[in-house]
C-alpha cells in the first residue's frame, strides 16, 4: 500500500470538473478554488503587511482566555459564512426546475456539511468563545483554571474545522446528513472518504469540547472571587456551569459512536452491521445521548446572554434570579432524559415513546419559566433597544413559536406524521437561529468593548438584526407549511407544483439572511474604521450590572488589578448606587500569568495531521502523528517555568491609571448611550 | 452574607491558590467523562451478547474462568500495591521505596495485560476474530478499551519514574503520581464490572 493511502489525483477538487464537466462539478471546483485562493490571499496579506510575527506572538501562542475566546468567535464567523452560503445554494437548487443544477450527491454533501458545520464549527466555537471571554470576568478570575489545556481545545477545534474545509479541496465530505446514521454510512454504501472526514473532524472537536467543559467547570468551582457563593454568580456563569456539565457527560457518547463507526468501516467490525449481529439502533441511541444534551449545550449559554442583556437594557435587575437558576439546572438534568424522541418511529413500544414524549414536554416548563423571567424583567423597565437588546427581544418572540412546534413534535402520534419532513427542519432552525445565533450576536454586540475597547456600529447592527429577523421568518415559515403538506427533508428537488411558491419565499428569506450576514461584516468593517470615535476607554458603556463592567475597555491582560470583594450579587451596581465610579481595591499582590507558548498550536497541528492521515488511510503517517502528539505533551510536562509574574506595583499602577481615566471621563446621560459622546461609564442615577 | 464573604476572603490566598488540589479535582472530572465511554461500551456489550451472536460462538462457548481469574487477581493486587506506594509517599517514604512499589504495580499491570493478550491470541487463532460477529466485536472492543487504558497507565508510570529521577519528589511529581493512582484505581473498578459482566455472567 502506498504511503499516501487511498489518496489519488481524482480527489483533488479541480479534477472532476475536467473529467465530467457539469454545473455541479463546476460549483464544487469553484468552492474548492475559493478555499485555496482564500488561504493564499490571507498568506499574501500577512506577508505584505508583515503580520506573521505579531500573529504568532500575540494570538497563536496566547494562553489569555479573552484572546482564545476571540479566536473561537472568528472561527465561528468564518464557518458561518460557509454555512449560510451552502444554505443559499440549496434553496436555489430547490427552486430551479427539477432535477436542478446540482447532482443528487452534491446536494447531499451540501446538507451534510451545512449541518455539521453549523452545529460543530459555528455554534460550538461561538458559545465556547463567548464563555471564554466573559465567564472568568464575571466570577472574578484571572484566567481559566487550565490555560494550556484551553489553548489545546482551541487548536483541536480549529483542526476539525480545517478538515471540513479541506474536504472541499481534497476528496469529498459524506452524504448522510450531520447525524451520519449507519448502515448508510457503513463502508458498503459510503465507500469513499466522506464519512471518515465526518468522523475525524468531529473526533478532534469533540475532544476539544470535553476538555473545555472540564476547564469551565473547574474554573467556576475553584476560581470564584472570595465571598462569591454559587448563588451569587451571574446567570451567564450559571448557564456556563450547566453547559460545562453537559459537555463533560455528553461529548463522550459522540466520540464513542463515531469511533465505533470508524472501526466498522476500516477494520471490518460489526457494531452496526445488521447481517453480522450488529445493531444500528445502538448508533442512533448513542448519537442522541450526545445529540440531545448538545441541543442544550447550544442553547443554555444563549439563555445566559439574554439574562445579562435584558436586565442591562431594561435598567432593572433580573426578575426571579433563583427561579431562573433552578430552571437552568432543571433543563440541564432533563436534557439527558429525552433522547428517544429523535427516533420515535424506529420501532420501540408505544409506552416507551409515551414516556419520552412526556419527558420532552416537561422541558417546556422550565423553559417557559425563563421566558416569563425575561418578560417580567422588561415589565415597567426603561427599555433601550440597542442591537443586543433587539436580538434578545427578537429571540423571545421567535423562540416561543419554535417551542410550540417542539411540543407538537414531542407528541409521538404527531411525530409519526411529521418526522423527517421539512416541518422538523423548520422547527430546529426555529430553535437554533434565535436560541443560539441571536444570543451569540447579542453577546458580541454587548461584550465587544471588553475585548477591543470600542463599541460596534449601532446603525449596521440594527440593520443586520432586521435582515436576520425577516430573513429567518421568510426562510423557515414556508418550510412549516410545506412540511405539513408532506415535503420530506433532504430532497435534492421536488416535483410537486404546490410547493413551488413556498420554496420561492424560502429562497428569498435565505437571501435576506445572507444580506444580514453581509450587514454584520460591514458592521465590523465600519466599526474598525471608526474605532476612534467608538472608543469607551473608561469601560461600562451601557450602565452594565456585572463586575466585568467595572473594568476598563479593553480589559487588561491580567483582568483585575485586585480581585473584587463580593459583598452582594451585583457589587458593581451597589458601588455605582453609592456614587462610586470605580470599585474599591482590595489588596495588591504579585500574580502569576501563564507564559505564551506555541505548544498547543503544535499539538493541534499534529493532531490534525493524524486525523487527515486516518481519513485517507495513511497508516504510517497517522502513527507518526499520534506518537508526535503525545511526545509534545511529554515535552511540555518537563517545562516547569510556565508562569510570568506581574508585580503588585504594576497592578497598583494599572489601578491608578484606570482611576485617573475614570475621573477625567465626563459623565453623560443614558440618552446619549449610542452617540459618540459615550466614552464609557454611563450612569443612570447621576448626570 | 457579607460576614461569610469576609470570612471566606480571609481564608483565601489571593495570588497562590491550591493548584495541586485543583488539578486533581479536574482529573476526577475527566475520569467521570472517561467512565461514560466504558458505560456505553458495556451497554453495547450487554446488547451484543444476546442479539449479536450471528454465526459466531456464544459467551458460554467462548469463555472459561481460569485465566481471567488470575488476571483479575493480578490487577486487584496491583491496586493494593499502588495504594501502599501513595501512602508511603504521603508519610515520607524514601524515593527508592516509592519507586519500588510503583515498579511492582506496573509489573502486575503488565502481567494482567500479558494474560489478556494471550487470551485474545488464543481466540483469534481459533478463528474467533472481531470480524465474526457483533458479539465478538463488542467483546474485543470493551476488553480492549480497558486494556488500552492499562497500557497507557503503564507507559505513564514508566515516564513518571524517569521524571522522578530528573525532578526528585517535588509537589508536581507527587501530584502526577496521585493522578496516575486515581486512573489506576478507576481501571480496577471498571475491571470488576467487566469481569462480572463478561466472564462471570458469560460462563454462568
Amino acid at each position: 500500500m502506498s504511503i499516501l493511502g487511498s489518496l489519488d489525483w481524482n480527489d483533488i477538487f479541480i479534477v472532476p470538473f475536467f473529467t465530467e464537466p457539469s454545473l455541479s462539478t463546476g460549483i464544487a471546483a469553484g468552492a474548492g478554488g475559493v478555499v485555496v485562493l482564500g488561504a493564499l490571499a490571507v498568506m499574501v496579506l500577512l506577508t505584505v503587511k508583515g503580520w506573521w510575527k505579531p500573529l504568532w506572538s500575540n494570538w497563536i501562542t496566547t494562553l489569555d482566555h479573552k484572546k482564545i475566546g476571540v479566536i473561537y468567535i472568528v472561527l465561528a464567523l468564518i464557518m458561518l459564512i460557509r454555512g449560510v452560503l451552502e444554505a443559499v445554494v440549496m434553496r436555489a437548487q430547490q427552486v430551479s426546475p427539477a432535477p436542478g443544477f446540482l447532482s443528487v450527491e452534491h446536494h447531499a454533501e451540501l446538507f451534510s456539511t451545512h449541518g455539521t458545520i453549523m452545529i460543530f464549527f459555528v455554534a460550538m466555537p461561538f458559545l465556547t468563545g463567548v464563555i471564554n471571554v466573559v465567564m472568568p470576568l464575571q466570577i472574578g478570575a484571572r484566567d481559566m483554571e487550565f490555560p494550556f489545556m484551553n489553548a489545546v481545545s482551541l487548536w483541536l477545534s480549529i483542526g476539525g474545522a480545517a478538515l471540513v474545509m479541506a474536504s472541499l479541496v481534497v476528496g469529498h465530505f459524506e452524504t448522510g446528513g450531520w447525524t451520519a446514521y449507519p448502515p448508510y454510512t457503513g463502508i458498503k454504501l459510503s465507500p469513499n472518504e466522506g464519512v471518515d472526514y465526518w468522523i475525524w473532524s468531529l473526533g478532534l472537536t469533540s475532544v476539544g469540547s470535553t476538555l473545555s467543559g472540564i476547564n469551565f467547570l473547574v474554573t467556576i468551582y475553584k476560581q470564584r472571587a472570595p465571598g462569591m457563593k454559587l448563588f451569587d454568580m451571574s446567570i451567564f456563569a450559571w448557564a456556563t456551569l450547566c453547559t460545562a456539565i453537559l459537555m463533560i457527560f455528553a461529548m463522550m457518547p459522540l466520540t464513542v459512536a463515531s469511533l465505533m463507526l470508524a472501526l466498522d468501516r476500516q477494520a471490518g467490525f460489526h457494531f452496526f452491521t445488521a447481517t453480522q449481529g450488529g445493531n444500528m439502533m445502538n448508533f442512533a441511541n448513542m448519537f442522541w445521548l450526545f445529540g440531545h444534551p448538545e441541543v442544550y449545550i447550544l442553547i443554555l449559554p444563549a439563555f445566559g446572554v439574554f439574562s445579562e442583556v435584558i436586565p442591562t437594557f431594561s435598567g432593572k435587575k433580573i426578575y426571579g434570579y433563583t427561579s431562573l437558576v433552578w430552571a437552568t439546572i432543571a433543563i440541564a438534568v432533563l436534557s439527558f432524559t429525552v433522547w428517544v424522541h429523535h427516533f420515535f418511529t424506529m420501532g420501540q413500544t408505544a409506552n416507551l415513546n409515551a414516556i419520552f414524549g412526556i419527558a420532552t414536554m416537561t422541558i417546556g416548563v422550565p423553559t417557559g419559566v425563563k421566558v416569563f423571567n425575561w418578560m417580567l424583567t422588561m415589565w415597567r423597565g426603561k427599555l433601550r433597544f440597542s442591537t443586543a437588546m433587539l436580538f434578545s427581544t427578537g429571540f423571545i418572540f421567535t423562540f416561543v413559536i419554535g417551542g410550540i412546534t417542539g411540543v407538537m413534535l414531542a407528541n409521538p402520534t404527531i411525530d409519526f406524521a411529521t418526522h423527517n419532513s421539512l416541518f422538523l427542519v423548520a422547527h430546529f432552525h426555529n430553535m437554533l437561529i434565535p436560541g443560539l445565533l441571536f444570543g451569540m450576536f447579542a453577546a458580541v454586540n454587548f461584550w465587544f468593548p471588553l475585548c477591543f475597547g470600542f463599541r460596534l456600529d449601532e446603525k449596521w447592527g440594527r440593520r443586520s438584526f432586521w435582515l436576520w429577523m425577516i430573513g429567518f421568518y421568510g426562510a423557515f415559515m414556508p418550510l412549516y407549511a410545506i412540511g405539513l403538506m408532506g415535503a420530506p427533508r433532504r430532497m435534492a428537488f421536488f416535483t410537486e407544483p404546490a410547493y413551488f411558491p413556498w420554496l420561492v419565499i424560502a429562497m428569498l428569506g435565505a437571501l435576506c439572511v445572507l444580506a444580514g450576514l453581509i450587514a454584520q461584516v460591514i458592521q465590523i468593517w465600519v466599526s474598525v474604521k471608526n474605532r476612534e470615535s467608538l472608543m469607551v476607554p473608561a469601560g461600562d458603556p451601557w450602565d452594565g450590572r456585572g463586575i466585568e463592567w467595572s473594568l476598563g475597555c479593553p480589559v487588561p491582560e491580567y483582568d483585575f488589578t485586585t480581585i473584587p470583594a463580593m459583598t452582594s450579587r451585583e457589587p458593581w451596581v451597589d458601588a455605582k448606587e453609592a456614587g462610586k465610579r470605580i470599585m474599591d481595591p482590595t489588596e495588591f499582590v504579585d500574580i502569576h500569568l501563564p507564559k505564551p507558548t506555541g505548544m498547543p498550536f503544535l499539538v493541534g497541528l499534529v493532531a490534525t495531521l493524524f486525523a487527515f492521515a486516518m481519513i485517507f488511510q495513511m497508516w504510517l503517517i497517522a502513527a507518526v502523528g499520534f506518537v508526535a502528539m503525545w511526545v509534545l505533551v511529554l515535552i511540555r510536562s518537563y517545562d516547569t517555568d510556565w508562569e510570568e509574574t506581574i508585580t503588585a506595583e504594576e497592578l497598583r499602577e494599572g489601578y491608578e491609571a484606570h482611576k485617573r481615566l475614570v475621573e477625567t471621563t465626563p459623565q453623560i446621560r443614558l440618552d446619549d448611550e449610542f452617540t459618540t459622546k459615550n466614552r464609557g461609564l454611563i450612569m443612570e442615577t447621576q448626570v | 452574607m457579607s460576614n461569610t464573604g469576609a470570612a471566606h476572603a480571609a481564608s483565601h490566598d489571593h495570588g497562590h491558590h491550591d493548584k495541586t488540589g485543583t488539578v486533581i479535582f479536574g482529573f476526577w472530572i475527566f475520569l467521570m467523562s472517561d467512565l461514560i465511554a466504558f458505560s456505553l461500551m458495556i451497554a453495547n456489550y450487554a446488547d451484543a451478547e444476546w442479539h449479536g451472536i450471528a454465526n459466531g460462538p456464544s459467551p458460554h462457548e467462548l469463555f472459561s474462568l481460569g485465566l481471567p481469574t488470575i488476571e483479575t487477581m493480578a490487577l486487584l493486587i496491583s491496586t493494593f500495591t499502588f495504594g501502599i506506594c501513595t501512602l508511603g509517599m504521603k508519610y515520607g517514604a524514601s524515593m527508592k521505596r516509592t519507586v519500588g512499589w510503583l515498579v511492582l504495580t506496573l509489573a502486575l499491570g503488565a502481567i494482567f495485560l500479558g494474560i489478556e493478550l494471550y487470551e485474545f491470541h488464543e481466540f483469534w487463532t481459533e478463528g474467533n476474530t472481531p470480524q465474526v460477529s457483533g458479539f465478538l466485536t463488542a467483546y474485543y472492543s470493551l476488553v480492549g478499551l480497558h486494556g488500552l487504558h492499562v497500557t497507557s497507565g503503564i507507559i505513564w508510570g514508566i515516564l513518571l519514574m524517569v521524571q522522578m529521577k530528573t525532578f526528585g519528589m517535588n509537589d508536581l511529581i507527587k501530584s502526577r503520581l496521585v493522578r496516575l493512582g486515581l486512573f489506576w484505581h478507576m481501571l480496577d473498578i471498571v475491571w470488576i464490572a467487566l469481569f462480572t459482566k463478561v466472564y462471570l455472567m458469560g460462563v454462568l
